[in-house]
């Protein structure tokens, strides 16, 4: 099956992917940003103030970083990074919050939300909210407040309220239901910043689009480095954005793979992961229809992952579309083979990768000897691992105890 | 004629509005559901809204959002919530409409649910997270088995919103009250009269308000101008606090539900003394 690069359609499908689940209280609102989005999206204003900020706040573009310690460990394919981990806020985050908050003040909204797993997302909305002035709500599960400390000091510092949510698994999709029913109480001032590609028609291009900074950087950088385009692209996949974000620059580039990596938690057989695709069946949970991790009555199921930011049971649906088209591959890798990508990188490259950006590691540390010398494998890096470090101690020293 | 419609007339020979009582479903059990529902009926419920419980109740406060869980520890699936409809259809013909989210309707299957639910004599849906542009498939099966979606509008539609309900609702339409979630709220917005004034002129269909209302007070007020009321969370929170003790439970619910239907007389609308507290 062809991929369809015009996608999604007119109604926000990605084939049978995708749409608008949501109740009517949010509609007026998803297509007023639908109607927003379209206005700025081909607006040379726009994408120059766009520009500014990426280039002299976030620091783009960031470096696309040849591994050459870790190519000569595994043998094999050369290895990039692209090093989302050295943008403002130290995640690939910040590229879409800034750009839906250059987008919500053009709509006139004061007041942003946003729901947050690992912090990351949190902390580049707390961060822009603070450039601009607007009033910020974080939501985040209880559960990720622990293991996440660091990012919600950071997001309080940076002057947003931080809701702990303590409803259901006390994780990401928690955090998502409650700041959707904020978004329907306080729908006429507050714009909602999504932090995936997830979410009703428009989110999903909307966070792919600005995303794709990632992927139409790494494409160009390539080709001065290398005089080619790459034979395989990794990155971890939650609900995808960074993915999302290096992939579908290179959607039409017939030669070059794409692996997503989902979590495979303790392991996909004993059922405690949250990998959606390889493991899922099709639903619709937050706005759109796509794989999940859900019982056969249609209840969805707890997740698990060391790393809270793919601790969801969804996944973003033109990834839903991606994999059912065959264009891109999704596999998936444990937490501890993500452990061990995790110190592997810091200890070859001295880079502390996120635990997140850690299951693409893995799977590029599987995949890199299998390749050839003269391929070139791009993995993206998506955040750093700061924000990891209590968590990770915590699990070496227990490790150690056993 | 669907049992909905058929109610509806009835009630508007009487000169009344229509009281629809939500419940959720296997909350606390699903045998008690069949009680539940029965007593409501007897206590004055024209309508029953029934719940069928989800993991992820996004639009839904406190009150049903703790209802779904207890629903679902309880082990309440999809499937034992029709035959809970069928229990109560052996011995009640109050309209029954499944209420819920789409994930766990759309599982199931479309074409199974609504061949089943019509077997065990329920009269329509009303799902939350569907709106009228990702319901083409439903309405498609409930067309032919001849059940009604329910589609809900809010204080937010616009007018290309109402048109968009009108062509594809039936039943009736269900107008929430408030922006946003579900739950009593002490202080009701009643400046709803003139979107309800602007949804009639789009549809013949009746119009309910919900969301919101919790006393016989607002029901009066709303008896103005409304085709219905639905109350849900404080039957809810009645049957949290009482779900173990069955006989006071009812009791309790009786009481409740019988001063909120004393309230539905369109002639007691708008009499200035009965509103004041």
């Amino acid at each position: 099956m062809a991929v369809k690069p015009t996608l999604p359609d007119a109604s926000g499908h990605f084939g049978i992917f995708g749409g608008k689940y949501v109740s009517e209280t949010l509609m007026p609102a998803v297509l007023q940003l639908e109607k927003a989005y379209e206005e700025v999206r081909n607006d040379p204003a726009f994408r120059k103030e766009l520009d500014y900020y990426l280039t002299e706040y976030v620091g783009r573009p960031t470096p696309l970083y040849f591994a050459e310690r870790l190519t000569k460990k595994l043998g094999g394919a050369k290895i990039y990074f692209k090093r989302e981990d050295l943008a403002h806020t130290g995640a690939h985050k910040i590229n879409n919050t800034m750009g839906q908050a250059l987008l919500a003040a053009r709509m006139g909204k004061k007041r942003i939300i946003a729901e947050t797993g690992a912090g990351q997302h949190g902390v580049a909305t707390a961060t822009v909210a603070a450039l601009l002035n607007m009033e910020c709500e974080i939501f985040m599960g209880l559960e990720d407040t622990r293991r996440q400390a660091l990012n919600v000091m950071r997001m309080k510092l940076l002057g947003a309220k931080v809701r702990e949510v303590t409803q259901g698994t006390q994780t990401l999709k928690d955090a998502m239901n409650e700041a959707m029913r904020d978004w329907i109480t306080n729908v006429r001032t507050t714009f909602y910043i999504i932090g995936s590609v997830a979410g009703p028609h428009p989110y999903p291009m909307i966070v792919r689009d600005f995303q794709s900074v990632i992927g139409k950087e790494a494409r160009e950088q390539i080709l001065q480095k290398e005089g080619r385009l790459p034979d395989l692209l990794v990155a971890c996949v939650g609900g995808g954005s960074n993915a999302m974000g290096l992939f579908y620059p290179f959607v039409g580039d017939e030669g070059v793979a794409m692996t997503g990596v989902e979590a495979a938690g303790g392991g996909i057989e004993t059922g405690i992961h949250a990998a959606s695709i390889s493991a899922g069946t099709v639903g619709v949970l937050h706005g759109s229809k796509t794989y999940l991790l859900q019982d056969e009555d249609g209840q969805i199921k707890p997740t698990h992952s060391l790393a809270p930011g793919l601790d969801y049971p969804g996944v973003g649906p033109e990834h839903s579309y991606l994999s059912d088209s065959g264009r891109v591959s999704y596999t998936n890798v444990t937490d501890s083979e993500a452990l061990e990508g995790f110190k592997t990188l810091s200890q070859t490259e001295g880079i502390i990768p996120a635990l997140e950006s850690s299951h693409a590691i893995a799977y590029a540390m599987k995949a890199a000897p299998r390749m050839s010398g003269d391929s070139v494998l791009i993995v993206c890096l998506s955040g750093r691992g700061d924000k990891d470090m209590h968590s990770v101690a915590d699990l070496l020293s227990g490790g150690q105890k056993q | 004629m669907s049992r909905i419609s058929e109610k509806f007339n009835e009630l508007k020979q009487k000169d009344r509005i229509a009281l629809v009582s939500y419940i959720t479903a296997g909350d606390p059990t699903l045998d008690l559901t069949v009680d539940i529902a029965l007593q409501l009926e007897e206590s004055g419920a024209d309508i029953i809204e029934l719940g069928v419980p989800f993991s992820d109740p996004m639009a839904d406060g406190p009150a049903i959002q703790l209802a779904s869980e207890r629903a679902l520890v309880g082990g309440a699936t999809l499937a034992g919530v029709l035959d809970t409809v069928k229990e109560i259809r052996k011995k009640s013909g109050v309209p029954i409409i499944l209420f819920g989210y789409y994930n766990p309707f759309f599982k199931y299957g479309l074409e199974r649910v609504v061949k089943d639910a019509a077997e065990a004599g329920a009269d329509g849906f009303l799902i939350v997270d569907l709106p009228p542009e990702e319901a083409g498939e439903l309405k498609t099966h409930t067309d032919k088995a001849g059940l009604d979606i329910v589609f809900l509008l809010a204080p937010t539609s616009t007018s290309e919103r109402i048109g968009l309900v009108a062509e594809n609702a039936s039943g009736f339409v269900y107008l929430v009250s408030v922006t946003g979630v579900t739950g009593e709220r002490p202080e009701m917005d009643y400046s709803l009269e003139g979107l309800t004034g602007e949804i009639r002129q789009a549809t013949g269909l009746p119009v309910g308000i919900g969301f919101g209302i919790s006393s016989p007070e607002q029901v009066s007020r709303l008896s103005g101008y409304a085709d219905a009321v639905i109350v849900g969370s404080a039957i809810v929170r009645i049957i949290e606090r009482y779900g173990s003790e069955k006989k006071k439970l009812l009791n309790e619910l009786s009481g409740f539900v019988s001063g909120l239907s004393a309230a539905c007389g369109r002639s007691n609308s708008a009499s200035p003394g009965r509103a004041k507290k």
